[in-house]
């Protein structure tokens, strides 16, 4: 998803760009109506961001509607320290996690077992060759059901961290900030997520794509 | 130092987002070109940020676009 609408600095951190901050100022000063081109382009990664917590599409849209009308009404209240876009997943974040815990659900949501214990090492499961990805695999709706069924899996501090780094494509500083967590806690986390996610998915993939498509041997999908 | 595979486990997602310095990036492509088993790990790690970061993979309910509009519309003229 692009970000386009701003500059990151050598922390690695978005800062709003000119027309941003602009933007912000006219609607602090009562141009309200300019709010909709600022969230606009966020959202989508909004919405998903509160679903990757909550898990379930109604809570995800109550969620997310909550805490875009809580960065309007707070709109004053944004300094430009961070980034609008991570400003208003800070406040997504919240939002959701204070729905989850006013309803009492997964509270307590405990860890899978040794293997998702951050002090412990991830041991991939599977091997299996996953070179390719075909064009048109997204189109289907067997491929995306395989890939939110990998995503819901996963414990909710996974979630949260490959939805914001690998969707909304926060930077590892932006995600520790958004979330109130250190950059290795995030790193750790994120690596969990993506080995998780291939274990589950590679498996599968190898009937995403016909024989004849499959990348040279020693090509690198992305070289 | 040579790396095994369990050290290539726990530098893949670093790797991929460019985070490691640049001897340990030599070591781990030294160590890819040789490992059958840590590249699958890594090739499929790579695809699953390709598919994460697709704006096909996952999507919005039908009309939530509109109804958000709807919320924001009635908030600010509200006023």
């Amino acid at each position: 998803m692009s970000l386009g609408k701003e500059i990151i600095d050598d922390r690695g951190e978005r800062n709003p760009c000119p027309d941003e901050a602009a933007l912000i100022d006219r609607i602090c000063k009562g141009e309200r109506e300019l709010f909709y081109d600022l969230v606009r382009p966020y959202q989508r990664s909004i919405y998903l961001v509160a679903y990757s917590i909550v898990q379930n599409e109604a809570d995800a849209e109550d969620v997310a509607q909550e805490a875009i009308l809580k960065s309007l009404k707070h709109i004053d209240t944004f300094r430009g320290e961070s980034s609008f876009s991570t400003w208003l997943v800070s406040i997504t974040v919240n939002t959701a996690r204070m729905r989850i815990r006013k309803e009492h659900k997964r509270l307590f949501e405990p860890l899978d077992g040794d293997r998702d214990d951050e002090k412990g090492e991830y041991v991939p499961r599977d091997f299996s060759d996953w070179r390719e990805i075909p064009s048109d695999a997204l189109e289907r709706e067997e491929v995306r059901a395989v890939l939110a069924k990998a995503l819901a899996s996963l414990p909710q501090q996974y979630r949260e961290v490959i939805v914001l780094r690998d969707v909304h494509e926060l930077s590892i500083a932006e995600t520790a900030k958004a979330l109130g967590i250190r950059e290795g806690a995030v790193k750790t986390r994120l690596l969990r997520a993506r080995l998780r996610m291939r274990d589950l998915i590679a498996p599968v993939a190898s009937s995403w794509t016909p024989s004849r498509n499959w990348f040279k041997k020693g090509r690198r999908p992305w070289s | 130092m040579v790396l095994n595979c369990r050290d290539v486990w726990k530098e893949i997602s670093n790797y991929l987002d460019q985070e490691v310095e640049p001897a340990l990036r030599r070591e781990l492509e030294a160590h890819f070109a040789q490992c059958r088993h840590c590249t699958a790990v890594l090739d499929g790690t790579h695809n699953v940020i390709v598919l994460m970061a697709d704006e096909r993979a996952f999507s919005v309910p039908i009309g939530f676009n509109e109804r958000l509009e709807e919320r924001l519309r009635q908030e600010i003229e509200g006023r």
